[in-house]
């Protein structure tokens, strides 16, 4: 198995959207990100659902037309970045559909153990600790950036936007996943998930930095992006699982494709 | 028919311990969704397909008919399938029985008796076409899990690995007990002998049920006019039944079966196979699934043994197919507990009524007799009950997986 890695430092000559108190955050936790029920739990229960809205928007997009697509492989044919990929979770299962995934994250501690995790099951990804300008500067090119639960820790989202755009070959899409900003948010995002029910360490989200999907349209719109696809997501206590839903107060869900 | 070829290390995404009817069909409703599949069984092939290997039926409900149709089996099995009409349960001495009609439900035959050697021929039939790897005959030596997938070492050196390793190994898995799941095992001191037999009168689709004070007496139609028999007995008393001579054996069968179907004489060779209840404590373990008789044995007292675990097979098969279709891994502590949470309360109930049903009918004590005389009488006083019990037998009651509702998973 052929691992690349590389190991570039995010400084570049734009300015970085990386907020270093979040990258700490996170760093300290790495070892843990494929703990089921560690720090990370409510992460991987969050994942079925979103990679069921990011296999739906991302089969769709336009491809190579020799690319052999097979059920159990719709991404194939398709170059994903994963934004903010953390310890892979998400980078693995689009991998799996077939997509040729490049991981990529401000934390150095993250991508040692996403490269470790990819090693263990056999998979096959580039992971890079770097930034999305570093990326944007070397013209790298993509079909689609998965930015997962990422925007709402981006000290700039002008800047970090901007960046993706560029990111992005004309026709590809962005999806986002994030968290709104709403009183619901505040209450069950933050202080429940963090305080009460302590899915995740205090200190984990700044809620004033949560985006509200008009806003997030609105600075989409200014970057070349028309957003296709919205959704709410929603935890059902019921069953413990996260559903999309009309319902977009707490968790929401943008797929854009770049114009 | 299958391909056993690779040299030292096979990869697919899940590996299947115990090559019997569960193991097969757990390998095809995987291999229907996409999902890589390799079974390993210790039986070989050939010995496996003769004639004297397995001389037992399957009761099956209809809910899992709908499986195997839906599988693409149906069309291989229903020659072989005798549907059945009609149950009647009875009590030793009395008159008094429990009559479930298909009429009363409404829709087709309540299920079909199946010889467990026609299931299994169709299953090994399409392995090939299915693309699944059959390993045969071959032993497991170890099945190791770690954080990146899980291994199933055989003796021979050779080594499958997967995300997810399925234990079909049977009532005493070697695969469970490797993996220190403990299990709860009730003997019963009780053997069935299983034949077929032919009668001077038809059966007319009708399945018997006969309560005796030293076990259960089963008579389920066959194709061609025979009728299967299920007969439980205390161990020596059904080693002795099974080694009698065939006109003894005969004339003490009809005895205890009664002048229903008229004189019964006996077709072919007798087995005699011991009976005993298990429960796994646990049906999940790192990377692990335990599936059908692994994980649970009930008493064949209502023939709901293999349906039991074409439930398991069905929900499992549900999970990880849906899994697959988001990239997900396939032997994730949270996908397993989905597969627990689904299944254990279902068995619990199942092992805990079938194992009353055992004790209470299985003894001679009259208080006892007369209560479940009473019990019989009642559920046959009460429509609404007994459809309700009707619908459990014929598997379609509550919230159904959709194989067995006689879809394939991802495409309803």
């Amino acid at each position: 198995m052929v691992q690349q890695r590389t190991n570039e430092t995010p400084a570049s000559k734009r300015a970085s959207t990386i907020d270093p108190v979040d990258v700490a955050q996170f760093s300290a936790l790495s070892e843990h990100w494929w703990d089921e029920a560690g720090p990370f739990a409510p992460l991987h229960r969050f994942t079925p659902v979103r990679m069921g809205f990011i296999r739906d928007c991302l089969q769709d997009l336009p491809r190579a037309p020799a690319t052999e697509v097979d059920r159990s492989r719709p991404l194939a044919g398709l170059r994903v970045l994963d934004i903010g990929c953390g310890g892979g979770l998400l980078s693995e299962p689009m991998t799996r559909l077939g997509a040729d995934v490049v991981g990529v994250d401000a934390s150095g501690e993250n991508i040692e153990a996403a490269c470790a995790h990819a090693d263990g099951v056999g998979l096959s990804i580039d992971y890079r600790h770097t930034s999305a300008e570093t990326l944007a500067e070397a013209s790298e090119q993509f079909d689609a950036v998965v930015a997962s639960e990422v925007i709402e820790h981006v000290a700039d989202l002008d800047a970090f936007t901007a960046a993706l755009s560029d990111l992005l070959r004309p026709g590809g899409g962005l999806l986002t996943t994030t968290l709104n900003r709403t009183l619901r948010s505040l209450i069950l995002g933050k202080f429940a998930a963090e305080y009460v029910f302590r899915w995740v360490p205090a200190g984990t989200h700044d809620w004033r930095k949560f985006v509200n999907p008009a806003e997030l349209t609105e600075t989409l719109s200014r970057h070349g992006f028309q957003v296709s696809e919205e959704t709410g997501i929603s935890y059902d206590p019921m069953t413990g699982e996260f559903r999309l839903t009309k319902d977009d107060a707490v968790n929401y869900a943008l797929f854009a494709i770049r114009i | 028919m299958s391909s056993s070829g690779f040299t030292s290390e096979l990869r697919a995404d899940v590996a299947i311990v115990g090559g019997g009817l569960s193991g097969l069909t757990m390998a095809h409703a995987l291999a229907v969704g996409g999902i890589s599949v390799a079974v390993v069984d210790r039986e070989d092939p050939v010995r496996a397909a003769q004639a004297d290997f397995d001389g037992r039926t399957t009761a099956l409900a209809r809910a899992c008919q709908r499986m195997y149709e839906a599988l693409g089996f149906w069309d291989m099995m229903e020659a072989a399938a005798c549907p059945i009409l009609d149950i009647r349960v009875s009590d030793g001495g009395s008159r008094l029985f429990l009559h479930y009609d298909h009429e009363d439900v409404g829709d087709g035959p309540m299920g079909f008796i199946v010889e467990n050697s026609a299931i299994r021929e169709a299953l090994m039939d399409k392995l090939g076409d299915r693309g699944i790897t059959h390993v045969a005959p071959a032993n497991v030596a170890a099945v190791v899990a770690d954080q990146g997938g899980v291994s199933v070492d055989l003796s021979d050196g050779r080594q499958i690995r997967a995300m997810l390793a399925i234990g079909a190994d049977g009532k005493f898995s070697p695969t469970r007990e490797a993996a220190g799941i403990r299990s709860t095992r009730l003997g019963y001191g009780q053997s069935a002998v299983v034949c077929n037999v032919a009668h001077e009168l038809p059966h007319n689709n009708v399945a018997h049920e006969r309560f005796l004070p030293s076990g259960p007496l089963a008579l389920l139609p066959l194709n061609g006019g025979c009728s299967s028999v299920v007969w439980s007995e205390r161990d020596a008393v059904a080693r002795a039944l099974a080694d009698m001579d065939e006109q003894t054996f005969n004339s003490e069968l009809t005895h205890r079966f009664g002048d229903t179907l008229g004189a019964l004489s006996l077709v072919g060779r007798r087995w005699c196979y011991p009976l005993s209840m298990s429960h796994a404590e646990r049906y999940v373990g790192d990377r692990l699934a335990l599936i059908a008789d692994a994980a649970h044995a009930i008493h064949p007292i209502a023939g709901q043994g293999l349906n039991l675990g074409l439930r398991d097979i069905a929900v499992l098969a549900e999970l990880l197919i849906e899994a697959r279709g988001l990239g997900l891994d396939l032997g994730s502590a949270g996908l397993l507990q989905r597969y627990q949470r689904a299944r254990r309360f279902d068995v619990t109930t199942m092992v805990a009524s079938m194992d009353l049903l055992t004790r209470l009918f299985s003894n001679d004590v009259p208080a006892l007799r007369a209560a479940r005389r009473l019990g019989l009488g009642a559920v046959q006083r009460m429509p609404r009950l007994k459809k309700l019990f009707m619908r459990h037998a014929m598997g379609t009651l509550g919230e159904l997986p959709s194989l067995l509702r006689g879809e394939r998973p991802g495409t309803g």
